[in-house]
């Protein structure tokens, strides 16, 4: 009962596909999971623009939207009929192809990386003996749309902001590269499947997730940086600032085709969360021993969205930061930071188990940490003051 | 194209031997990009332009561009009477009614040598250290706005905004336009009721400065956006006649209050914070503890007030018809130094009537505190000043 | 430690968000026009003209109860110079019995008025007073917010209503005026007795 329960997608595609002749079974299989991951994922990220509103408004103090259906939760019906019937303006002077091809590039490439997450027990579309690398190839791909956006509107302003979100782009794919590594480094892998499967373990009822021990950690909190710089999220969204000069490369898209980008940011938000999730947090495996019967991909998706919440969390809270300092954050803290994980990792696999390795590697991470936070803030001379008063 | 123009005839109308900064030299001839920032803002400071040319990032020359909300406030003054002055004095500083009353009201009262009673005194104070809390609250929350921060910080000081400005609307009768200043007092006598409901608010106050302290004081990315920025340095803010939190946050011990001690402010025991860098921070932090001053000095004041009369019985209100002569009152405004300057002809209507708006003087430096910087800090720079629109244009 | 603040100010929204559900402190939201907020007695929005439905002249109506003595006062100290008034040809006793003008015409254009109720202020007459009706838009764009006289003229039982103890006391100050011109009357008539009788003697 309980497997049936968590296997039931499995179970299901199997079912829809026994009707077809066995020869087309496999290809059938895999359009219907295709399927599946396009449908729920753009219903999803309908969901979260209503919990980012709401939850950004409790916040602050105000309800959010509440008129349109239940609490408000029919409001992206109303928003994407809004996107939908808008106007679709092209620059005269634009480049045409490119104009039109960089948002579906964008979604394209960005519903690629689904391919190979692991959802849960047996979910995964494809199961790659090299996943994680397959998924930041097409991380990276993401980006070039960027790039075709604010090129190919001929606006100097796009082009500008299509720059500054590239570079920043490129920058925080480093450690997110450097932070995964550690995990691959330490389970031997680069099966998503394997690491999920690595991390599901049960010590005294606790799990082996790799954010309860000092180098997962660290690198877990570098990766969640990252993610949040590469997304464009707060408090790294300079390129998307409403209050700032350049508007942006997504400036010249109106209706639709903007919906799409934003379509795309939001899968990306939840691709790259989700990797996380796999990466970090065990996947689909439930976080105590005792808890095990709940059904695995329920398991996968309440972590996908805590992750969101945490997001939509930090952009209530957080100012932005500017582009020179984003780039001197990540370059400056955040890779001295990966790198010292690796080093740090390969201590704890080479000093075997016991107590020793986790005094030894924690002390390392902290230690580094406080001295690099503390040199950063010394030598661009920050820190709090006191004030004097008149006599 | 703009950028096409020489550079030279950008930079062309500064005074003969002005030293252009060294920090300012266009590293690339011929190759200024010239933007105008405004009219509109996401950053709701109101309709305000600034010609900004840049150097890749960097600003080489800002002109502000106002005039958009002018609404020929003076002139208008000079054809109705002194009272008939006084619901348009509410709509100079909007977020800060009370204090240009106030500042009216002593300008009047010294052209025409017009005592007022204790209580009335008491209750100016307390609604105008009200006025200087929410005040410095809204601008601190602007400020976190412009930062992108959401506008989290601005909600939650508007949240306090909203109870001072109920006490407002249950004394006078509006929120916001309050007119309730006369020269002699005060329109209406404030309940026992009131007065306790404005202690209840009073001992909420440092609550939710402490709470906005926790949100931000030392939020790292809040530092490393506003420290070092925007410096404004203490000859310079004197010379160009800076004056309120601007010139505190510079180091110049300069508050009217104590200079003058107008009203009954010298019976108060308050202190006056000074900053030592004059950037962003420093003006944000001085606004935060003069909040917390201003919470003392209600305190006080709301322990102290007594039963009396609010308006001097023999002062006159309609028919005013002050001897021939001039007055200049000030007060300190939370942006600064609020004055108006009158003279009187001896008849109804004042001969000439003149605001010094302190947002407009403080704003005079922003080109030099921006010069050199990000464009993105020029936005912030801007909201450190903190002006109100209808103040700069009147 | 580097993050610290962030932290900080991370829990300080995280506080507000859950508080929001539980507190209405922290939930500051009236959903108008569901839910609204009673005003407060000295909320003042435009004027209105006060007639007293039990006067002198004898009618019930509001023309004739009008305190309204068109002394153009008001006219004159208003700054945005909103108040239109014209004076009738003909006098009408008021609640005192004297014989006094009444406004033929009296125009309070809305859409320029500021609230600032310095009208109300210099009335001798108590004659008019600030309503606290808001909802007043209109689709006509050309008169809809000129209001003559009629629109203006609401009842000393409604000024009750909506500033009960201004009202009241409003009340008490003319009550006490009309005692002492009917002392003064009294005085007056018994001043005159005395010297017919003076006279006669």
């Amino acid at each position: 009962m309980i497997d049936t329960c968590d296997q039931i997608f499995v179970l299901l595609q199997h079912w829809l596909v026994s009707f077809l002749p066995a020869a087309w079974q496999t290809a059938a299989g895999v359009l219907l999971s295709v399927a599946a991951i396009v449908c729920l994922f753009p219903a999803l990220f309908a969901l979260t623009t209503v919990f980012e509103r709401k939850g950004l408004a409790r916040i602050q103090n105000r309800l959010g939207p509440n008129r349109v259906g239940p609490f408000g939760f029919f409001q992206p019906i109303a928003d994407g009929i809004k996107s939908l019937t808008k106007e679709d303006i092209v620059p005269l002077s634009a480049d045409a192809a490119v104009h039109f091809l960089a948002p579906v590039l964008l979604v394209v490439t960005v519903f690629m990386g689904f391919a190979v997450l692991p959802m849960g027990r047996n979910m995964v579309l494809v199961d790659l003996d090299a996943g994680l690398l397959f998924y930041f190839a097409m991380g990276a791909s993401s980006e070039l749309a960027v790039f075709m956006a604010g090129w190919s509107s001929r606006n100097k302003y796009s082009l500008l902001g299509a720059m500054r979100a590239v570079a920043q782009m490129i920058s925080y794919e480093v450690p997110l590269l450097l932070s995964s590594v550690v995990v691959v480094m330490i389970t031997g892998s680069l099966s998503l499947t394997k690491i999920v499967e690595a991390q599901n373990h049960y010590t005294w009822g606790l799990p082996h997730w790799y954010i309860f021990t000092p180098w997962g950690f660290a690198g877990f909190l570098m990766y969640a940086i990252a993610t949040t710089a590469e997304t464009n999220r707060s408090p790294f969204d300079l390129p998307e600032g409403e209050s700032e000069l350049v508007a942006g490369y997504h400036t010249e898209y109106s209706g639709f085709k903007f919906a799409l980008f934003f379509l795309g940011e939001y899968v990306a938000m939840f691709s790259i969360s989700g990797l996380g999730t796999t990466l970090f947090l065990g996947g689909w495996s439930a976080p105590f021993s005792f808890l095990t019967w709940v059904p695995s991909w329920i398991w996968f998706f309440s972590k996908l969205m805590l992750s969101i919440f945490v997001f939509i969390w930090m952009r209530g809270t957080l100012p932005r930061l500017r582009q020179d300092q984003l780039m001197n954050f990540a370059w400056k803290f955040v890779l001295p930071m990966c790198l010292l994980n690796l080093m740090v990792a390969g201590l704890w696999r080479f000093m075997g188990d016991g107590w020793l390795r986790w005094v030894v590697c924690s002390a390392i991470l902290l230690l580094a940490y406080v001295g690099l936070g503390l040199g950063e803030m010394r030598r661009q001379r920050l820190g709090p003051r006191s004030y004097r008063y008149a006599e | 194209m703009s950028e096409m123009q020489s550079h030279s005839a950008i930079l062309a109308d500064k005074p003969q031997g002005w030293n252009r900064p060294a920090a300012i030299e266009p590293q690339n001839e011929g190759e200024l990009l010239e933007v105008s920032m405004g009219p509109h803002h996401p950053s709701t400071h109101g309709v305000f332009r600034m010609d900004v040319a840049l150097d890749g990032e960097r600003v080489i020359r800002l002109k502000p561009v106002f005039g958009y909300l002018h609404r020929n406030h003076e002139k208008l003054a000079e054809g109705q009477s002194y009272l008939a002055s006084m619901p348009y004095t509410d709509r100079l500083d909007y977020i800060c009614p009370i204090t240009n009353n106030w500042a009216y009201a002593l300008a009047v009262e010294k052209l025409i040598g017009q005592e007022v009673p204790e209580r009335a005194e008491y209750l100016r104070v307390i609604l105008g250290e009200l006025t200087r809390y929410q005040n410095h609250a809204s601008s601190i929350g602007f400020l976190i706005q412009e930062m992108g921060a959401s506008g989290t910080p601005l909600m939650y000081a508007f949240r306090e905004r909203e109870k001072i400005l109920d006490l407002f609307e249950e004394l006078t009768g509006a929120r916001m336009m309050v007119n309730y200043m006369r020269f002699g007092g005060c329109r209406v006598d404030a309940s026992p009721g009131w007065l306790d409901r404005t202690r209840k608010v009073v001992a909420g106050l440092s609550g939710f400065a402490d709470e906005f302290d926790q949100l931000l004081k030392s939020n790292e990315i809040l530092m490393a956006r506003t420290q070092g920025v925007g410096v404004l340095r203490p000859e310079l803010a004197v010379n160009a006649g800076v004056t309120g939190p601007m010139l505190r946050a510079s180091g110049v011990n300069y508050d009217i209050r104590k200079v003058d001690g107008y009203g009954i402010y010298n019976r108060f025991n308050f202190r006056v914070p000074l900053g030592d860098h004059g950037d962003v921070y420093d003006r944000y932090m001085i606004r935060m503890l003069e909040m917390r001053e201003s919470i003392e000095i209600l305190n006080q004041a709301l322990r102290e007030i007594q039963p009396g009369p609010v308006m001097d019985p023999k002062a006159k209100i309609r028919g005013l018809r002050p001897k021939p002569g001039e007055a200049y009152g000030r007060i300190e405004a939370p942006k600064g130094e609020l004055g108006f300057y009158l003279i009187s002809d001896g008849g109804p209507n004042p001969y000439r009537y003149r605001v010094r708006p302190p947002s407009l003087i403080n704003l005079t430096v922003l080109e030099d505190m921006c010069l050199g910087v990000n464009v993105a800090d020029v936005v912030l720079i801007f909201g450190s000043v903190d002006i109100v629109l209808g103040e700069v244009d009147r | 430690m580097l993050g610290e603040g962030i932290i900080k100010g991370m829990v300080e929204t995280a506080k507000n968000f859950f508080g929001s559900y539980f507190s209405a402190e922290r939930l500051t939201t009236v959903e108008y026009p569901e839910q609204r907020i009673a005003p407060y007695e000295a909320a003042r929005v435009f004027p209105f003209l006060v007639f007293d439905s039990k006067n002198h002249a004898g009618g019930t109506d509001w023309e004739s109860g009008l305190r309204c003595v068109a002394c153009q006062i008001c006219e004159k100290e208003c700054p945005p110079k909103c108040i239109f008034i014209e004076k009738s040809k003909d006098k009408k006793p008021d609640a005192l019995g004297r014989l006094q003008f009444y406004p033929a015409r009296f125009d309070i254009d809305i859409s320029v008025c500021m609230s600032c109720q310095i009208c109300v202020e210099v009335c001798p007459f108590e004659a008019i007073k600030m309503d606290t009706e808001f909802e007043l838009s209109t689709e006509d764009r050309f008169g809809g917010l000129l209001l003559d006289r009629k629109q203006l003229a609401k009842s000393n039982q409604y000024y009750h209503q909506i500033h009960p103890a201004e009202a009241t006391g409003v009340d008490a100050k003319l009550a006490a005026e009309k005692i002492k011109a009917h002392a003064k009357v009294k005085i007056t008539d018994e001043a005159k007795t005395a010297a017919i009788a003076g006279a006669g003697a």
